[in-house]
């Protein structure tokens, strides 16, 4: 298990849990387990293609993470608004 | 009373008041989002809000009561999770002439309809899967679907128009779609080809005479036009008004020789012309405009105007207009644009204004 860590809106819609065990072995598995688990969450990280939105970072241990980045056991993942995504 | 729904680069705010008496704030919503689109729909009394997020993308929320309080996001504002592109904005969102029918225009040039009142949507097929759509070039605000005008009971027939696609018609809710473009002139284009040879027709704003609805007014990137035959064809009308181009178009639902437009400078200089903020209102389809200005600022005033940001509640003798600008005023009019209030500043940039009485 994986543990992703969320903030802001999406701690609302994942009922209010900031942090989520979850099974995966990649970045994606881990965003597509976490919108099974919480549907609300859908469309809000990971846009139709199932890509991860533009003004979205996600790091893996402190460690800027893409969508096929690998995952193990334990391992921590943030998932936070960018500073870019202000623009508009 | 009326109530106005205002789309700001930061967040949704509704005002409450009269053109005679003068506006209040009364809630903001979605603070420090862009919300590019938002409409009370009458009927019903919810309010919809379509919010793009830099960071989470488009989504549709509405709500059935406060709206400073919780919003419910709509289902299905989505593309299709195979086709390889991602929704970007949403434009504009219209009443259907069915009970609980709406319909939403939004970037990439797609329409969703919904049947149960907004909760949840489908994207049309038949204009998604337009053969001509891999040659459909975006505007500068997205390859946007921004007018939807339905035909007043007759719920099968629709004129929508995509900023640079044209304008596309049916008569068959939706199963088939054809061009609506003859006459239209790209003077854009280097080679200024005719309708016929190109769909890159840069449609500004579309709107239908409700009681005569076979006539349509439209905006474009340099042109005013009109159309008597339900959006086949199309007759330039500019003449007599000090610029031609401009965004936003507005119609008095009781006169279907009435139309409204903002003209801007050019496209090269997007404000008003001789700092001077003038609606011009034509009577007669067209052939003449006249200037309506009184209560407007009148000196050193280079507002912009975008397409969604110009409205009408009522209609006749007690029709009343709603504009709001990118430098955060809203002005209206209680009577058809004869005399104009200031009726917010200082808000955010102005996306979009609707009315509901």
């Amino acid at each position: 298990m994986a543990v992703v860590c969320i903030r802001g809106p999406l701690r609302a819609l994942a009922d209010g849990q900031g942090e989520h065990e979850l099974e995966g072995t990649s970045v994606i598995a881990l965003l597509l387990a976490l919108e099974a688990a919480h549907p609300g969450v859908r469309g809000w990280v990971l846009d139709e293609r199932g890509q991860i939105r533009r003004h979205i970072n996600v790091f893996v241990n402190g460690e800027r993470g893409a969508e096929r980045t690998p995952v193990a056991p334990g391992d921590r993942i943030e998932v936070i608004p960018a500073i870019t995504g202000g623009c508009r | 009373m009326t109530e106005l729904a205002v789309g700001t680069k930061k967040g949704l705010f509704l005002l409450e008041g009269e053109p005679h008496a003068g506006f209040e704030l009364t809630s903001r919503s979605f603070p420090g989002q862009p919300v590019d689109f938002a409409l009370r729909d009458h009927r019903s009394g919810r309010i919809f809000a379509g919010v793009t997020s830099p960071f989470y993308g488009p989504k549709l929320f509405y709500t059935d009561g406060d709206p400073a309080g919780e919003w419910q996001q709509a289902d299905g504002v989505e593309l299709p999770s195979d086709c390889g592109l991602a929704l970007e904005r949403i434009w504009v969102i219209a009443l259907g002439e069915r009970p609980g029918s709406l319909y939403m225009g939004a970037d990439p040039g797609v329409l969703f309809e919904s049947d149960d009142g907004g909760e949840s949507w489908q994207l049309n097929a038949a204009l998604w899967n337009e053969p001509s759509r891999p040659t459909w070039q975006p505007g500068g605000g997205g390859l946007c679907l921004h007018s939807i005008t339905t035909w007043p009971g007759e719920p099968d027939r629709l004129a929508v128009a995509v900023s640079a696609a044209g304008v596309w018609l049916t008569d068959d809710r939706g199963a088939s779609w054809r061009r609506g473009n003859a006459g239209l002139r790209a003077r854009y284009l280097p080679q200024a080809p005719g309708p016929e040879e190109t769909d890159d027709l840069c449609v500004h704003h579309l709107e239908r005479a409700p009681r005569r609805p076979q006539r349509l007014f439209m905006q474009f990137h340099g042109g005013v036009y009109r159309s008597d035959d339900a959006g086949q064809s199309w007759s330039e009308i500019g003449r007599g008004l000090p610029s031609d181009f401009g965004f936003p178009l507005v119609v008095d639902p009781a006169d279907p020789d009435c139309a409204f437009v903002i003209p801007l400078v050019a496209d090269m200089d997007r404000v008003t012309p001789e700092g001077r903020v003038r609606v011009y209102e034509t009577r007669d389809g067209g052939a003449s405009w006249a200037a309506r200005g009184v209560g407007l600022p009148a000196k050193h005033a280079y507002l912009t105007v975008l397409r969604q940001a110009f409205t009408a509640a009522s209609e006749g003798a007690s029709l009343q207009l709603y504009f709001g600008s990118t430098s955060g005023e809203v002005f209206g009019s209680g009577d058809a644009g004869a005399s104009w209030i200031t009726a917010a500043t200082r808000l955010p940039p102005v996306f979009s204004l609707t009315a509901a009485q």
